[in-house]
């Protein structure tokens, strides 16, 4: 083949790029899906090395370090009964006050538990994607969280697998208030520029908003995406934004976005 | 024809991308995601032909979009630039001296990152830049640079193990033999 053929060859895959690059969102989405499809051996090779280093690490365990630990799970268990026995109190005041008031009834939170199976590899985005898709129930926008608070949202399904949107990633607006102000804003990504950043920015409170350094940011539950009262971060500092209009606080992120293993996805 | 190399150089980017979504060490530790497939592709460039390097730079590219939050077809023109570029000027090159590996290395992640950072801001996307974006991409250049010789020094291994090597040349020829004795 003549070097001027070879570079029209490349010419024509180059323009071929560009053309996937123009794609609209749902039909790149599925051809994502479709050719990241190749690496499903690969994750089913890692998930079974992970399951067989728990394993070969729990069958090495000595027997006195087993049995501290189950006694110390045992004792955070007991704690746990009496203050779920407190809160279930709680719930069913709030339930009969509800009722009194007329407000409608809160449920409680449905949720499937997901393994992280792969990081995104650019150095701009946050997301993850996960091992449930549409055949676990799974659709695009349900929020996803950790043991320690949110985490995201669901951005694209496939059949066994999710993308989830990373707080942080600059696509994802959450609304979400104060805790001890009730103040509402908008979280929008961090104004460092770094994607492993554990900070995000709180933008659009009130300029007569009473900030202070530590206290609890949550969802607000507006926008329909997010259960009111997940967990978000604690406000670290603030400051002035928009010729005085209103404040922009620095959130320090309740879950570690980069040690992710395991997430719940919220179903209701 | 020999199909070792390319399985070789193609097996060695999936694994390559694989690879860059689940360690996320440099990450913890700078910050910084470090690219493996750039060091591929210069391997691709300087140790096969253009049709190789295309297919390497095209379908490493789009492996890497697909695990990523990327439009598909951003990262494969950057590398297909990088390769071309260095087919190029390949006559200039010398290709077996670890600084120069390194410094091609750096250079097509350098293209990766930058290029692919332009074409994402050219099509009204908001990816997460500030001024940390520009130690990333050092960072992430110089990691993908110091990776390079070693991913030359492994692959080459392998590609002897799985290819027919030349038979040494002997300085016995037939024509200038001389013959002993009546004839």
């Amino acid at each position: 083949m003549s070097r001027r053929t070879q570079y029209i060859a490349i010419a024509a895959v180059i323009a071929l790029m560009l053309v996937l690059l123009k794609l609209p969102g749902d039909v790149s989405s599925r051809l994502k899906l479709a050719v990241s499809s190749v690496f499903l051996p690969l994750f089913g090779l890692t998930g079974s090395a992970n399951r067989l280093t728990d394993a070969t690490g729990n069958a090495l365990l000595p027997k006195s370090e087993v049995l501290a630990q189950n006694e110390k799970l045992r004792e955070e268990v007991n704690g746990l009964r009496v203050a779920t026995q407190q809160t279930a109190e709680v719930f069913r005041e709030n339930e009969r006050l509800r009722q009194l008031v007329g407000w409608q009834r809160q449920l409680p939170w449905k949720t499937r538990a997901a393994r992280v199976m792969s990081r995104d590899p650019a150095n701009w985005w946050r997301s993850v994607q996960i091992d449930l898709g549409t055949s676990q129930s799974m659709r695009p926008n349900l929020a996803v969280i950790s043991t320690d608070g949110l985490v995201g949202k669901i951005s694209s399904c496939g059949d066994n697998r999710s993308i989830v949107l990373l707080l942080g990633d600059p696509t994802l607006r959450v609304s979400a208030l104060i805790q001890e102000t009730r103040d509402h804003g908008i979280i929008m990504a961090g104004s460092s520029g770094s994607p492993g950043s554990e900070f995000i920015d709180l933008g659009f409170l009130s300029r007569s908003s009473q900030l202070k350094a530590g206290q609890a940011v949550i969802t607000s539950g507006d926008g329909g995406v997010f259960p009111k009262g997940i967990v978000v971060g604690r406000v670290v500092d603030s400051r002035t934004v928009g010729y005085g209009l209103s404040i922009e606080a620095r959130v320090k992120l309740a879950a570690d976005l980069g040690k992710l293993e395991q997430v719940w996805v919220i179903l209701e | 024809m020999n199909f070792a190399r390319p399985i070789l150089i193609l097996v060695a980017a999936l694994l390559a991308v694989f690879a860059e979504t689940q360690l996320n060490l440099p990450e913890r530790l700078l910050a910084v995601r470090i690219h493996l497939l750039p060091a591929i592709v210069v391997f691709a460039a300087l140790r096969s032909g253009l049709g190789m390097l295309t297919l390497t730079a095209a379908i490493g590219g789009l492996w890497l979009d697909s695990l990523s939050a990327n439009p598909l077809g951003v990262s494969a023109i950057p590398l297909i630039l990088a390769g071309v570029l260095m087919r190029h000027f390949d006559s200039m090159l010398l290709r077996d001296l670890p600084y120069a590996q390194f410094m091609l290395g750096a250079g097509a992640a350098a293209m990766l990152f930058f290029v692919s950072l332009g074409i994402l801001l050219s099509v009204h996307l908001e990816p997460v830049i500030g001024w940390a974006t520009l130690w990333q991409g050092a960072v992430s250049s110089l990691g993908t640079g110091a990776l390079t010789p070693l991913v030359f020094f492994v692959l080459d291994r392998i590609d002897r193990a799985l290819t027919y090597q030349p038979a040494p040349e002997s300085s016995f020829r037939q024509d200038r033999e001389i013959k002993r004795g009546r004839t």
